[in-house]
């Protein structure tokens, strides 16, 4: 970079560590907002996912454009559109937290155990997850899918069907994530000393090499969680995921609004899919700024002070 | 053990060649990786269920159901019909589709031209759309440009690929009238491709092959939309792949070499820093075509694109659940494969890969 150019740059780089905020700050307020929608649904939607009529008895009536009584129109099924989009945040919060709590679990007991003590039991469970891993995990979610619902059962069924459906798509990731760093982790001094005092082998695994191993966990959740509302999604477009009359779901509600698109009518697709794009997108800015933050490469550092155009005592120009 | 291959005359000449001995290795773990996909594929699908309860349950008494369940040999032990299950595998046998009344390996090959022609064109996209703009946000790191180019891939990415193909229908379908909104070729048309000399079921090349301008257009105007939905999937990961990498070998001593030469910024950036730029898109690229594959489900789905991912959601609908087990053991043959080839470029290029693990 020429002297000349360091001038100006100071003020985007001032910008820019702006945009790492902005980014994170954007993120969780999205975030936040989701969360917040997802629990007081109730109090927010005017009417149940499922109701197709008044209190007075009297039909919503299909397709209808969006007015006071309606204020995002109604769908092709008469169901009220902005009251489907609420209660829909709620079926996702509770999809992303059974898969990424159940995988997480799962996975980082299994990176955990493989990692440190290795040998044939980790030889085969990596070859298991990098199998998985490689694999498109819609068809596994598919599978899976097709095999719960199979089963029947009430309205949580369903949600947890798509939880649980997406969950051992994402174990191999916290298995590996969890591995490479216990592997990195189990040859260090303290590891070692603590070995060495004959410390219970539970308090070294959970103590000494989890609680060091989890730096890049919250990436890997944060993806995992947006990787999860758009395979929950995408089960719901193909009619594999939550029945209508159980649970609200933005795919679902989707597929519903093919047909509509080509008459010209917006509203049905337009909120449900901004609703997915805008949560996917607050917990990707989330995972993006702690990736940045994370990766030195990435990072930006605010410059101390601007550049006065004198070179230090040393001559040496920073780059950055 | 690499002494003890490297003791014959053959182990001498494979340990003197790491390429070829990783290129063996590394097809021979194709075997146990598409066993494990297998398994895993029967073992959700048999232990959560028979697929005759779950296609048939409730439409038939019980009673006739459990006939059925017999007959098809579902209330064996389950191991006898797994190795069973890897027996017809192992002789190509896919299953039979029931709602199509083809076994699954015709449907495969019926099918699956569409679904190669979707996802080449995507990729074309991809890389069209990725590659300048990865460029561009390393360029002029942190600047208006790169916060563009970073915002618009974590859009791409958040987009579901079948709202996206929603939006494109609804704004260059609807509003503007200006593209068609489903198929891959008009119906009228449609004689005209299957009448050529070498018909390949590949649509481009057939249409080429009439050289009638009409029939290529029409068959370009039926792929833009899907390509372009499945295509920015994919550049969303190539734009911030690509930027980082550049970033990083930017900041290199060897860039930092050739500066001080006076070799322009322009050929740094698009000679010197991009060439290993390019290298982890390769070893990405097996992860991309997996991510591609389900993406064609989506994208075929909403634009009734009739390949084999519209195929697999049709037979879903129908419930013929057989059919899709085959489908999918089908993909996983495929992306072990693609990945297998992946891995041998990515050591063609890079020989640190070779000595890796």
């Amino acid at each position: 970079m020429s002297r000349l150019g360091n001038l100006p740059i100071i003020k985007h780089i001032r910008q820019s560590v702006g945009l790492q905020c902005f980014m994170l700050i954007t993120g969780l307020a999205i975030v936040v907002l989701f969360v917040l929608t997802a629990i007081f649904a109730p109090l927010i939607a005017p009417y149940g996912f499922s109701q197709i009529k008044d209190a007075s008895g009297v039909s919503f009536g299909a397709q209808k454009e969006p007015s006071a009584e309606h204020i995002w129109g109604t769908t092709v099924g008469g169901l009220d559109v902005f009251s489907r989009v609420i209660w829909g945040a709620q079926t996702a919060l509770i999809s992303i937290l059974v898969a990424v709590i159940a995988s997480s679990i799962l996975g980082i007991l299994l990176g955990l155990v493989s990692g440190y003590f290795g040998g044939k039991v980790d030889r085969v469970l990596v070859v298991i997850a990098d199998a998985i891993y490689s694999f498109p995990s819609l068809l596994l979610a598919i599978l899976l899918a097709i095999m719960i619902n199979s089963t029947g059962g009430n309205a949580f069924a369903g949600i947890l069907a798509a939880g649980i459906s997406i969950t051992v798509v994402f174990v191999p990731q916290y298995f590996r994530v969890i591995r490479s760093e216990v592997l990195r982790i189990k040859s260090e001094a303290f590891v070692e000393s603590a070995k060495a005092i004959h410390a219970p082998i539970t308090r070294i695994l959970f103590k000494h090499v989890l609680r060091n191993s989890t730096r890049t966990l919250p990436i890997v959740i944060t993806m995992n969680a947006a990787e999860a509302i758009l395979t929950l999604a995408a089960l719901g477009f193909l009619g594999m995921g939550i029945e209508p009359s159980s649970a609200s779901e933005w795919g679902y509600d989707l597929n519903r609004a093919v047909s509509d698109v080509t008459s010209n009518i917006l509203w049905t697709s337009i909120f449900p899919g901004a609703a997915i794009v805008l949560v996917v997108i607050g917990v990707t800015l989330l995972g993006e700024g702690l990736n940045d933050l994370s990766d030195p490469r990435l990072r930006i550092r605010r410059k101390p002070k601007a550049f006065d155009g004198t070179l230090p005592d040393d001559g040496e120009v920073k780059h950055d | 053990m690499r002494e003890r291959i490297g003791s014959s005359k053959f182990g001498q000449w494979v340990s003197e060649h790491s390429f070829l001995r990783f290129v063996v290795t590394r097809f021979l773990l194709i075997i146990p990786t598409l066993f494990i996909l297998v398994s895993v594929v029967f073992f959700i699908m048999r232990l959560t269920g028979d697929p005759i309860t779950a296609t048939m349950g409730g439409k038939l008494p019980q009673t006739q159901i459990d006939k059925l369940i017999h007959d098809a040999g579902y209330d064996r032990p389950i191991f006898v019909q797994y190795f069973e299950y890897l027996g017809q595998l192992f002789s190509g046998d896919l299953g039979k589709s029931v709602k199509l009344n083809m076994p699954v390996t015709e449907l495969i090959l019926t099918y699956g031209t569409a679904t190669v022609e979707l996802a080449v064109l995507a990729l074309i996209v991809a890389f069209a759309v990725g590659i300048p703009l990865g460029k561009l946000a390393a360029k002029y790191r942190d600047k208006w440009q790169d916060v563009t180019v970073r915002l618009f891939s974590i859009f791409c990415y958040a987009m579901p690929v079948f709202f996206l193909g929603l939006l494109l229908k609804l704004i260059f379908t609807v509003q503007l009238g200006l593209l068609p909104s489903s198929g891959r070729v008009s119906s009228n048309l449609q004689s005209q491709l299957s009448n050529v000399d070498f018909p390949t079921g590949f649509y481009v090349i057939d249409s080429l092959q009439t050289g009638d301008p009409e029939v290529i257009g029409d068959v370009f105007a039926h792929a833009i939309l899907p390509a372009v939905a499945l295509g920015l999937l994919t550049a969303a990961t190539f734009i911030r792949l690509i930027r980082t990498n550049l970033i990083s070998t930017l900041s290199t001593d060897y860039i930092f070499a050739a500066r001080t030469r006076g070799v322009s910024e322009k050929r740094i950036l698009n000679k010197h820093a991009f060439k290993p730029a390019l290298i982890p898109i390769i070893t990405v690229m097996g992860m991309q075509i997996a991510l591609m594959l389900a993406g064609a489900v989506l994208t075929e789905t909403t634009f009734e694109w009739k390949g084999l991912g519209y195929q697999l959601s049709e037979l879903l609908k129908a419930r013929d659940f057989m059919a899709v087990q085959g489908i999918v053991i089908f993909i996983a043959i495929v992306v072990s494969v693609a990945n297998f080839i992946v891995d041998v470029l990515a050591a063609y290029i890079d020989p640190r890969v070779r000595y890796g693990k």
